[in-house]
């Protein structure tokens, strides 16, 4: 268990980065135009009714003792109203974190298997003539928007063959996996040319080294050796990679939420910017930053467990 | 005589990738360039009486719902995306080098500061950030290359640094110190030139992002509005035409894409010059 101390130590560190991410979206509504109490109750609000907002939030307050309200608010899951839907934008962004999560893993799911196959053809026939068509195919991939590979496919499967819906999301669990295949397969497609690259650098440099060597002439057949050591030490720098991943992720998927029309926070997100609903694109702006976080957290423990060499 | 050099460099050493890509950027500059002489029809007329025609002799691209020539608002559309491009790039590499250099150099609490502001923004998902930055600036050009230009320069700052720390302890840095250069001297004309390269590449890449991110915010609608042709707004226009007039959605689609793949096989080419360097 020593292993996970450093479990103990990642709240602490992870404080100035917490502290900074809510400052920058505090910093973000500050720069909007007009009064907040208005933005969050409408033109025609009672002066009372506004009058009890700047309360609430502290808005007649200076400035730093409004980010301090900002924060104990934020404690306590106070994230303001929701203009356009008359609501806490708290409550609506729990309601559209299923759909987000559901579409990110599918979508992570699909990528993995895609990246396995392809960074594996390729390393293991490095250099020759499959080997550059991923490698081409790669550097092609990460130039083509998501957007468009989305349509791409519904021009082909939906709307041409008719293999699955244009758009929408499900409600159960299992018919939503024939319902975002779609979606998801752009989010796939959009992060495997980025994983590919790396796992086969990776491969190549691990079939080259002692311990694959080794293993080869203890008489071991050289598909055991890639599958025991080659893979297995390739798929930890991959894991790392993820991180870095994360991020470009959670952009494709508010892209293809769009464009899929899936209720999930890209689409509340979007439409908030459009119309000008500020707390509900500061609310979801921090709640995918949060998720950036964890999900680094989460990299930070599956490269602990997966690797028992390394101490954090 | 220098020319000739370059040339004979190219014919002899240049990766096939950056030969290819280069050439398919100039296509596009140069589309860009002579769009008002090359295309025939004015890429923002209305001609309802020639709305959705498929690709022919008169229209070679077809026209979109409304009765625009496709073609020509994709050659139109080219000089929109190159200058975003061009401007969404530039900024932040001057701000990051400058910071970046400095904070390598002179170290204490500008790096330390330079260092947190990282940890914070790559703590955010960059698309997200430049999304909300677009929000309270308002949909459109100007905003978007404003929000890169906030957050990108990060990015170099922080490739620019690492190089700088490595370089600072340099002997011919120790041997320009002895000789009683001053810090500035040092820098701009010792440190600095080493130190760009890796970012040098990185604006190859990062043109390929701020396009397909720039027009990805004019597909949502926040980013260029219309009728001003960019490619990311016109294949937003043929989304309800999907099933019946795939040509509005598909040739600017494949233009983003052509202009993409040329830009990221000249990163991909400057990459391997380097590598064969080190």
């Amino acid at each position: 268990m020593g292993r996970y101390r450093f479990l103990f130590r990642r709240p602490i560190e992870m404080i100035p980065v917490l502290i900074g991410i809510s400052f920058i979206s505090f910093v973000l509504l500050q720069l909007t135009p007009g009064d907040p109490a208005r933005l969050m109750l409408g033109p025609r609000a009672s002066a009372e009714a506004i009058a009890a907002i700047h309360d609430r939030y502290g808005l007649d307050q200076p400035i730093v003792v409004q980010y301090f309200y900002y924060l104990l608010n934020l404690v306590r899951g106070d994230l303001g109203q929701s203009l356009a839907f008359r609501a806490p934008v708290g409550a609506i962004i729990l309601t559209k974190i299923g759909p987000t999560l559901y579409l990110l893993t599918y979508g992570l799911v699909l990528s993995v298997l895609m990246t396995l196959v392809l960074a594996i053809a390729a390393a293991k026939r490095q250099g020759r003539m499959i080997d550059q068509c991923i490698r081409l195919i790669c550097v092609i991939g990460v130039g083509v928007p998501s957007y468009f590979i989305g349509l791409l496919l519904v021009l082909v499967f939906s709307l041409k063959l008719g293999w699955f819906p244009v758009s929408g999301y499900d409600r159960s669990f299992v018919t939503n996996l024939h319902h975002l295949f779609l979606p998801a397969l752009t989010i796939g497609i959009a992060i495997t040319p980025i994983l590919t690259r790396n796992l086969r650098a990776t491969l190549i440099q691990q079939m080259g080294s002692d311990v694959a060597i080794a293993g080869l002439s203890k008489g071991l057949s050289p598909a055991t050796v890639f599958r025991t050591h080659v893979l297995r030490n390739s798929l930890l720098p991959t894991v790392s990679l993820f991180g870095v991943v994360a991020s470009f992720l959670i952009g494709g998927t508010v892209i293809i939420e769009n464009v899929f029309n899936i209720p999930g926070l890209g689409l509340l997100l979007v439409r908030g910017v459009l119309t000008r609903d500020y707390f509900i694109v500061q609310g979801v702006t921090l709640v995918l930053s949060l998720g950036i976080v964890l999900t680094n957290l989460f990299i930070d423990i599956a490269v602990v467990a997966l690797d028992p060499r390394i101490r954090m | 005589m220098r020319v000739v050099a370059v040339f004979e460099w190219f014919r002899r050493a240049a990766p096939a990738s950056l030969v290819v890509g280069l050439a398919l950027t100039l296509v596009w500059v140069v589309a860009a360039a002579l769009a008002p002489w090359i295309s025939s029809y004015d890429p923002i007329a209305i001609d309802a009486a020639n709305a959705l025609q498929p690709p022919s002799a008169l229209h070679l691209l077809g026209t979109d719902s409304i009765g625009r020539d496709l073609l020509s608002r994709i050659l139109f559309g080219a000089r929109v995306d190159l200058l975003m491009a061009v401007a969404g790039v530039v900024g932040p590499f001057i701000i990051g080098t400058t910071i970046g250099l400095a904070a390598g150099f002179y170290g204490r609490w500008l790096d330390t500061l330079l260092m947190r502001i990282l940890d914070v923004t790559i703590s955010f998902p960059y698309f997200v950030l430049v999304i909300t930055i677009v929000a309270i600036l308002g949909p459109g050009l100007k905003s978007y290359i404003i929000s890169l230009t906030v957050v990108n320069w990060v990015t170099y700052a922080r490739l620019v640094r690492s190089e700088t720390l490595v370089l600072a302890n340099a002997d011919f840095v120790s041997a320009a110190r002895v000789l009683g250069l001053s810090n500035g001297r040092i820098m701009l004309r010792h440190i600095l030139p080493n130190a760009i390269v890796s970012a040098s590449v990185f604006v190859m890449t990062d043109a390929v992002l701020t396009i397909v991110l720039g027009s990805s915010l004019g597909f949502l609608g926040l980013g260029v509005q219309p009728p001003t042709p960019e490619w990311g707004v016109m294949i937003a226009e043929g989304r309800t035409y999907l099933a019946t007039a795939w040509w509005i959605s598909m040739f600017p689609g494949i233009a983003l894409c052509t202009l993409a793949f040329g830009l990221s096989l000249i990163a991909d080419g400057l990459a391997q010059i380097l590598d064969q360097d080190a």
